[in-house]
């Protein structure tokens, strides 16, 4: 076996520093998109009106019963087509970043609607009967006073499914977009150096992956108290 | 004001209420006691429609509450209601929690809805704490803010739900007070409660319910004079021997 070399990634920095923002960039959409459609499917799931709820678990389970890699693929080939031409663009236009965060978007909402919907469950009836008791419709009810505290119940649960989120955003390789990891072995086979480029990416996803999981964990004892 | 007619309501096979009748006129306080499971919270969570019911009629105000399109959130804007439980919301504070169901449900500026809720909160002794969540006052307290916000939308009558049973003894009395001032300005009360003191003292006519079924229904003093009906007089004498 070859000894390792790690000459090559100092030189590499600039372009793995693009990568991790492309990995960011991806992951704040994902989270922001995901959490506001996961709110909606969450709403309905708990309605009292059988056919919203009973789409919303039909959506939620079928994203929770595939592959992400193959649903990332999949709209790798579908969506770009569709993009291009809803929205007129030339040929040519690289919609992938688009493509990669409505895919993201769509499958983590199932799991955010999961998390969201214990949340809302975890806020006492009695306080959905004061709300309605008071005069408010139930859409009021569930952002002004159910939401809110289902939120403050859950922010742990979210924040360690947004570090998974984190991770699998290393997927969109598949699709040969060039995010944190894609760079790292992009360069890696470049230089022939995959190995160190890909245990150095390794490295990093551990040390910010470990550093936000000790932090929600902080949290969770702070709302815990 | 209130009128309960024949109401039948079922949870699956289990029939909670049996042809309920109770009339409540304007500015009248009537208690509502019975033992534990006789539906007497049922009932008057039926007022409000946050019960439905499958049998018979129920009209506030002139509104039947269990007819199809029939604006329920409009309703209960002015139907207030107090529970055991309080259900203060506990992420907002206690100004808050006054303020916002005016402003949301109302219409009311902030300003308008703060006159109101500082009036309210001063008149239950509670100004000084405006400021603080729900979480840090004790349940009596809590039940006071909980009342002060019911009293905020301006509601044509009041629906108690066991207000005091969840308190601490010593805190009993302070919640009390504020419901027989409310009762002696003439505000329209249906109260589910076990505190024959205060029936004895405010209420106008007592309920007595015990299987779903309304046994007893008559004039205060009627009623504690030991001439209704058999399972009252064993019910009272359980809850005032000791």
């Amino acid at each position: 076996m070859t000894e390792l070399d790690w000459s090559a990634i100092p030189a590499a920095l600039p372009l793995l520093g693009r990568g991790a923002r492309v990995t960011l960039e991806i992951t704040g959409a994902a989270l922001a998109g995901g959490i506001a459609l996961g709110t909606v499917l969450a709403v309905l799931r708990v309605s009292p009106a059988r056919p919203l709820s009973w789409l919303s678990a039909a959506y939620v389970n079928t994203f929770r019963t595939i592959p992400l890699v193959m649903v990332l693929l999949w709209f790798f080939l579908v969506v770009p087509d569709v993009l291009v031409r809803v929205f007129a663009l030339p040929r040519s236009a690289d919609v992938r970043f688009t493509t990669t965060v409505v895919a993201f978007v769509l499958f983590e909402a199932a799991y955010f609607a999961e998390i969201i919907r214990a949340g809302i469950q975890s806020v006492s009836r009695g306080q959905l009967s004061a709300a309605l008791a008071l005069g408010m419709r139930r859409e009021q009810a569930m952002r002004l006073i159910i939401l809110p505290q289902a939120f403050r119940n859950m922010t742990p649960l979210l924040l360690t499914q947004a570090i998974v989120l984190f991770q699998d955003t290393s997927l969109v390789f598949v699709i040969g977009l060039l995010d944190f990891f894609g760079t790292a072995d992009a360069v890696g086979r470049r230089d022939g150096r995959q190995a160190e480029l890909i245990l150095f990416a390794g490295a990093i996803y551990f040390t910010v992956s470990f550093a936000a999981s000790h932090l929600v964990k902080q949290l969770e004892r702070r709302l815990a108290t | 004001m209130i009128s309960i007619r024949n109401v039948g309501k079922w949870y699956g096979a289990f029939r909670a209420l049996r042809g309920c009748s109770v009339e409540v006129a304007r500015g009248e306080v009537v208690v509502v006691c019975g033992p534990s499971g006789s539906g007497k919270s049922t009932l008057i969570k039926c007022v409000n429609g946050l019960e439905p019911f499958q049998e018979g009629e129920i009209v506030v105000n002139g509104v039947s509450v269990g007819a199809r399109g029939t604006d329920l959130p409009r309703l209960r804007a002015h139907v207030g209601m107090v529970f055991q439980h309080f259900e203060l919301f506990p992420h907002l504070t206690v100004r808050q929690n006054l303020t916002v169901p005016q402003v949301k449900v109302l219409g009311r500026s902030p300003e308008e809805a703060w006159e109101k809720g500082r009036a309210l909160l001063e008149r239950v002794g509670l100004l000084a704490h405006a400021g603080k969540h729900p979480g840090r006052l004790s349940g009596g307290q809590q039940q006071r803010v909980a009342i002060a916000r019911a009293l905020a939308m301006d509601p044509i009558c009041m629906l108690f739900d066991e207000p005091t049973s969840a308190l601490d003894p010593e805190m009993i009395n302070e919640v009390l007070d504020v419901m027989v001032g409310l009762a002696r300005d003439g505000m329209t009360m249906v109260v589910v409660t076990h505190e024959m003191g205060f029936a004895r003292r405010v209420a106008h006519r007592v309920v007595f319910m015990d299987e779903g079924q309304v046994v007893d229904d008559a004039a205060t003093d009627r009623f504690f004079a030991a001439s209704g009906s058999e399972r009252a007089r064993q019910f009272l004498s359980k809850i005032l021997t000791h």
